[in-house]
């Protein structure tokens, strides 16, 4: 059937002697799914813009130390609380650091929370995810029974908690983050692997005789990793968001290290004269979700295969 | 169906007894000591007697069982914070405040994003769409709490027209209805515009036209029906969530209600209300899961219950 399908659309083309470009598939080397995605993914404005964000974060992440302006540790009280200026493009605060400076440093702070809790979301939730989907069962109903507690506990309580129970530092802001994010994940992994499990395809690899980790690796797992590496990239903004969050009710980052959102916290005393002080880190905030969720929305809408 | 509800229900009670045990191990596991807080610290003898009148000197799975025994009897023991009143005087006391701000919220949000995503779809690529779209991109990347905190700045401190925090007046809910309600219209509204376009789009609704159907009866018959199943999707579970109150609006606007307790009690370590409001939350959120289940077999026969 299939090769009649393609050996009638080969005649074709050969008799239309210039391939039209639609046929480019058949015609030459056939394109990959993914880079098929990849270009309609840089066709998208608001995508590509995202992407630009999220790269100038990114860097400025990465190059803290060489990109600002003063060390992290400067605090020069002598010139506290001074609007934005040459020398201080974005001010001081009430003990003179730079302010240019902590938003570096807190976004920093927020990528590497985004990425890391987002990271450790991934190890917890897609192989129990996987593992629900493919065996069924017991391990399923186990799994399944795990997530509806998670869901049922309020997210950022259940963060508080573990926030207060392991003393609050980057590295515990990660695991609360990590382990309150995983159940979106794990879901969206086993729904995929239940769903595909009924598709012709996989059952047509099935009566052919094709083993089922073979199915499991071959046939379901490409065709489940669109939507979720579109969850994942939005998982990252909501992880930024909620380490904001926690930070700025004052039981997240501790002092010194900054944050974006302990920022400000911190600026909402002051804000009445020194409105910058709230005002950029509120920006870069801002510009993160911004950056993320352009990004995972642009994904979405590149490996949506009922596109053309 | 009535076989189906009570599975659930019996789910939901297994999640509480799992959420009630997980956090009544963790607030054990907090470092930190109910009675440390305060100017002086307790004489030993009275911290002894204290921790004999909570309870404290058993074993950890007796006391867990106690307070299911006496949580079974509607008795959720007396918050630290406030020893003078019950666990449940004070949600009773709190909770109404939460669900008004939550109530105002959802009558302004759900409204005004459901016409402001119709109006972006229903003129696509006008400004109108853009305006939307930007608002609502920017409604749901800027936190609550900054949007708060520059609301109080501008209305509450410089314009001087609504109060900075606090309750009483009708005034005190304006600011934080608007800070609270940006979140959920931007969702609504987005979503609105894009079920509508896709639906908008779709064949059967090139058949009705085709087959000569009144604009109108097109848009409400065919194309707002299908439309309705990604609002069930984002609406209904923002409901528990709205209803049981932001953490940060409440903090921010000094509002009295439950959401301000769950860090004022974190922080306290005030187990029997940190308890009680876990368990609070789950029941709600329980029951709009649920909801939201059997609202799906009613909206699309093709959905059935496992």
């Amino acid at each position: 059937m299939s090769a009649t399908a393609s050996g009638h659309v080969g005649i074709e083309t050969a008799s239309l002697a210039t391939p039209v470009q639609t046929l480019e598939g058949i015609a030459g080397r056939p394109i990959s799914n993914t880079r098929r995605a990849l270009r309609r993914f840089f066709q998208q404005r608001l995508a590509v813009i995202g992407l630009l964000i999220t790269g100038f974060l990114v860097v400025v992440a990465v190059f803290a130390p060489v990109i600002a302006p003063t060390s992290i540790e400067t605090a020069d009280v002598m010139s506290a609380n001074q609007f934005p200026s040459v020398t201080h493009p974005l001010g001081t605060d009430a003990i003179g650091r730079n302010v240019l400076t902590r938003i570096i440093y807190g976004t920093r702070t927020s990528l590497i929370v985004g990425f890391s809790a987002v990271g450790l979301a991934c190890l917890i939730g897609i192989p129990l995810g996987l593992a629900a989907g493919l065996r069924g069962g017991w391990v399923d109903f186990a799994v399944m029974r795990v997530v509806e507690v998670m869901v049922a506990f309020p997210g950022i309580l259940f963060a508080m908690f573990l926030v207060t129970v392991t003393g609050g530092g980057v590295r515990n802001i990660i695991l609360a983050i990590g382990v309150t994010t995983w159940v979106t994940l794990c879901r969206l992994t086993r729904s995929q692997l239940l769903s595909l499990r009924e598709q012709e395809f996989v059952q047509a690899a099935r009566s052919l005789g094709v083993p089922e980790t073979r199915i499991a690796v071959r046939h379901m797992l490409p065709n489940a990793m669109a939507p979720l590496i579109v969850a994942i990239t939005l998982a990252i903004p909501t992880a930024i968001f909620a380490e904001a969050g926690l930070s700025f009710l004052g039981i997240g980052i501790n002092e010194p290290t900054p944050s974006l959102g302990k920022m400000v916290a911190d600026s909402a005393q002051y804000i009445r004269v020194y409105w910058y002080l709230g005002f950029f880190p509120t920006l870069a905030i801002a510009l993160a979700m911004l950056g993320f969720t352009f990004v995972g929305d642009g994904l979405r809408d590149a490996m949506d295969p009922r596109q053309n | 169906m009535a076989r189906y509800i009570l599975g659930r229900l019996l789910g939901l009670i297994f999640v509480l007894f799992a959420v009630s045990l997980i956090t009544f191990l963790l607030t054990r596991a907090v470092p930190g000591d109910p009675f440390a807080s305060g100017e002086r610290r307790l004489p030993e003898a009275t911290q002894i007697a204290r921790a004999a009148k909570y309870g404290f000197d058993q074993p950890i799975l007796i006391q867990y069982g106690r307070y299911v025994w006496n949580v079974l009897h509607g008795d959720f023991g007396v918050p630290f914070q406030s020893p003078s009143q019950t666990v449940v005087d004070l949600i009773k006391q709190t909770w109404p405040v939460t669900m008004k701000i939550g109530a105002l919220t959802i009558l302004v949000s759900y409204p005004l994003g459901i016409v402001l995503g119709l109006l972006a779809a229903l003129h696509r690529n006008s400004l109108i769409d853009y305006f939307v779209t930007f608002g609502s991109t920017l409604g749901m990347v800027l936190p609550n709490f900054v949007v708060a905190i520059w609301l109080i700045l501008l209305f509450g401190v410089g314009l001087g027209w609504f109060p900075t925090g606090g309750w009483g007046s009708p005034a005190h809910f304006v600011l934080p209805v608007i800070a609270y309600s940006l979140l959920p219209t931007s969702l609504v509204a987005r979503y609105t515009r894009v079920s509508l376009l896709e639906s908008l789009g779709a064949d059967h609704v090139r058949t009705a036209r085709a087959k000569g159907l009144a604009e109108r009866r097109v848009l409400v018959w065919h194309v707002a029906r299908n439309a309705l199943i990604p609002f069930v999707t984002i609406m209904i579970p923002e409901i528990p969530n709205i209803l049981t109150g932001s953490i940060f609006i409440e903090q921010i606007f000094r509002l009295p209600g439950l959401g301000r307790f769950f860090v004022t009690s974190t922080l306290t370590r005030d187990y029997p209300m940190i308890l009680a409001l876990v368990l609070l939350v789950a029941v709600v959120w329980g029951l709009t899961y649920l909801f939201t289940d059997l609202l799906y077999t009613l909206l699309d026969p093709r959905i059935r219950l496992a």
